[in-house]
């Protein structure tokens, strides 16, 4: 995990004491509450419905215990003892006290933690894959790379007031791509190139919201050392040229679509050609001293399948069934890559108390170097666990809740806080996650459906990402009710790179009653329908819309 | 009013004869021989006067809005891409906590809006001390600075 020097904690230090005058002089009236706003957004603080939210950045979901403790006081200190996971991999607390802000920011500082940019039209928290680092499968860790977009985006100077926020995500597996990188502004896709080099295939112009669009490529490899000025051009012409005039046109990929892939090409050449070779230009020494910060942990000298691994799985259908799905294989023998499932019936996915924070952190301590991370679908993850520890940690996991089996299955969902939480919402979000989760309790039922992305999101704003979602969930607003729509065969990019989609509406909305017979209808069709392995986005994307629209509006018999 | 200021403090404004860009576009002969202050608003993107940019002994890049960053690529590309020399001045919608990035963008007057406080406003250019990012006064990002 990257370290800070005394550069970063300088950097960091200055900036609490920044935000810290910030608010001061916002509480005696020396900056007006409209100017006040992209202040305390760059500072990660939202005003949501009954209070401010403040969004905490986790760089590329990667924690350590000592962080995760801090993040558990912060709960218990100055919220109502709990917190939320987000689908970017960072942390939320709905209740702060404005005041109490730069304190808490203060505390976070100490643990190397901040809210920069998690919020405002800036470069936001670069995501990616919350296995990078563990699996055989990458090209290469992607970690180094995405800490060097952190440092390069942090406070840029040219970039903090930009049309809209920007998101960049990193991918480096050729086979799969769970970082999500056609939804993102930029999109980067670690290859390698026939002379062995390292390189990003880079796609631009991704996002949901309003107008879901998935990003397109714009350059097929760029070499490693180009990626930081590449970005500078690509985020200099969206500073010039973006729509700033309609909020929900100034995206970049409004200005790619208006422009054309191939003049935006043009343009981000014509810029990244002049500054290509300049100062600015990565060094290979640069990659070399951030990738130290990435090495692997001591890892023993272990093998494969222990004997207590074996026997345990053979005398317990419940371990077995949790090996089975939220436990993956490790590129160290006898290590394993375990997912903490955040998705227990009856709280709200992404949801975790203090005592939570607490125990998780002792639990990273004990099986895992101490280290942590956050996932993209609202879960956590101990990266490296040794396979003898497993049936001890599997107990205490189940103890705490973050057991249940159903990693990528349908009740392993991503909601948005929805009209609970949040005033933009047109309908409440977490009950229909709710609802969902109570009909399709049966794990082998679950199970035998296989992975499946159900996404809910409470508004257009599309924090939920239903459009990516195989079955997605839309709350709109009808006449004041609450009423949902219905999407089918999106996809986030999950099971394979460049196979990401977005999902076609079904036809006519939903009353709240309705939204699980709907998708319990849609699944019994495509459990009639599928051939043996076939997944439910291959039925969909073989049978097509037709037949699945037809059985979500035919009455029950 | 404006309190023009640089990084140290208020400064006395310097009389030029000021010309917009349609006017100046209009008629450049018109304006030989004269000391020039060009005014740009936001929408008026340096690709449109850049390459003349030499000709003017001031530029004024407005920003409507403090929320309107188009001035920072404007300022940025002035200096480092047309090689400007003269004088860049912010103008407008020019806050303290915008005043750090402009520098580092290359700004050198800032027209402050009249109701900031000027100590908080000269205290705020040196909010950070070694940035990660090279800009218009360092060419080299921190990784080429960070000693160790
Ligand atoms: C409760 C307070 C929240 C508010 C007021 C809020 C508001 C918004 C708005 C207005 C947008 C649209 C931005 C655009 O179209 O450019 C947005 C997008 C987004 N939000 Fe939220 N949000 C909230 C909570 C969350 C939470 C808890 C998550 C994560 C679980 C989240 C994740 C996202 C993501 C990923 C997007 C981007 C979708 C895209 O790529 O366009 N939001 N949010
Ligand atoms: S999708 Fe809409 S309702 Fe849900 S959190 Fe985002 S803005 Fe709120």
């Amino acid at each position: 995990m990257y370290v800070y020097d005394e550069y970063d904690q300088q950097l960091l230090n200055e900036r609490v004491a920044q935000f810290k005058g910030q608010t001061e002089r916002y509480f005696a009236g020396k900056i007006a509450e409209d100017e006040f706003l992209p202040l305390r957004l760059q500072n990660g603080i939202y005003v949501q419905r009954y209070a401010p939210m403040l969004r905490i950045a986790v760089p590329y979901g990667a924690l350590n215990s000592a962080q995760f403790r801090k993040l558990g006081h912060i709960a218990r200190t100055y919220d109502k003892g709990y917190a939320h996971i987000s689908t970017r991999q960072n942390v939320q607390f709905n209740w702060p006290a404005l005041e109490d802000c730069p304190q808490i920011l203060a505390e976070l500082a100490e643990v190397q933690m901040h809210a920069v940019q998690t919020s405002g039209n800036c470069i936001r928290n670069t995501t990616t894959d919350e296995y990078a680092g563990v699996i055989a499968e990458e090209i290469v860790d992607p970690r180094p790379y995405c800490e060097v977009i952190r440092q390069w985006s942090t406070f840029h100077p040219e970039f903090a007031f930009l049309p809209r926020k920007f998101k960049i995500a990193v991918n480096a597996v050729p086979t799969e791509d769970r970082a999500a990188i056609a939804m993102h502004d930029v999109g980067l896709n670690i290859v390698k190139n026939d002379a062995g080099e390292i390189g990003f295939r880079v796609l631009v112009g991704g996002g949901l919201g309003r107008t879901p669009i998935l990003g397109d490529y714009i350059n097929e490899f760029l070499p490693e050392e180009d990626l930081l000025t590449y970005l500078d051009a690509i985020i200099r012409v969206y500073n010039q040229f973006g729509n700033r005039k309609q909020k929900y046109k100034a995206r970049i990929k409004i200005l790619v679509k208006a422009l054309g892939m191939d003049r935006m090409r043009e343009l981000v050449n014509e810029e990244f050609e002049r500054i290509k070779d300049g100062e600015g230009k990565l060094t290979q020494a640069e990659i070399e001293r951030v990738k130290k910060h990435f090495t692997d942990p001591d890892y023993k000298a272990l093998s494969d399948e222990p004997a207590e691994l074996v026997s345990a799985r053979e005398e317990n259908k419940a371990f077995a069934r949790w090996l089975d799905r939220n436990v993956r294989k490790h590129k160290k023998p006898g290590y394993a890559v375990v997912t903490l499932t955040l998705k227990k019936i009856g709280t709200p996915p992404g949801d975790i108390t203090a005592e939570q924070f607490d125990q998780v952190a002792d639990l990273a301590d004990e099986y895992s170097f101490g280290e942590l991370r956050s996932t993209h679908h609202q879960n956590l993850v101990l990266a490296d666990v040794e396979q003898t520890q497993l049936f001890a940690l599997w107990q205490k996991l189940k103890a705490l809740g973050f057991a249940t089996p159903t990693l990528g299955l349908l009740t392993d969902m991503i909601c948005c806080p929805g009209g609970d939480f949040c005033a933009l919402a047109n309908a409440k979000s977490i009950p229909i996650s709710q609802d969902i989760q109570k009909r399709f309790d049966d794990l082998d039922y679950l199970n035998d459906l296989g992975e499946i992305d159900l996404n809910i999101s409470g508004c257009m704003n599309a924090c939920g990402h239903h459009h990516v979602g195989n079955i997605g969930i839309l709350g709109v607003d009808k006449g004041g009710e609450e009423f949902y729509q219905v999407t089918l065969g999106g996809n986030s990019g999950g099971n394979k790179a460049d196979d990401a989609s977005l999902g076609k509406i079904v036809g006519p909305s939903f009353a709240r009653e309705e939204v699980a017979d709907v998708v319990a209808k849609i699944l019994d069709y495509y459990v009639a329908q599928r051939t043996e392995g076939e997944s439910f986005l291959e039925v969909y994307r073989r049978l097509g819309h037709g037949p699945f629209k037809e059985v979500a509006y035919a009455d029950a018999n | 009013m404006p309190t023009l200021i640089n990084t140290q403090g208020v400064v006395e404004d310097t009389a030029l004869t000021p010309v917009t860009l349609k006017e100046w576009q209009a008629n450049p002969s018109e304006y030989a021989g004269k000391e020039l202050e060009l005014s740009v608003n936001s929408d008026e993107t340096v690709d449109l006067f850049g390459a003349d940019a030499d000709q003017f002994k001031r530029i004024c890049i407005d920003f409507p809005k403090f929320a309107d960053g188009r001035g920072y690529s404007a300022a940025r590309l002035l200096r480092e891409k047309y090689g400007y020399k003269g004088e860049l001045r912010s103008t407008g919608d020019v806050l303290i906590d915008q005043l750090f990035f402009m520098k580092r963008c290359g700004f050198d007057t800032f027209a402050l809006r009249e109701d900031q406080v000027l100590e908080d406003a000269i205290a705020a250019f040196s909010t950070f001390t070694n940035p990660y990012q090279n800009d218009v006064q360092d060419q080299r990002p921190l990784f080429r600075r960070r000693q160790g």
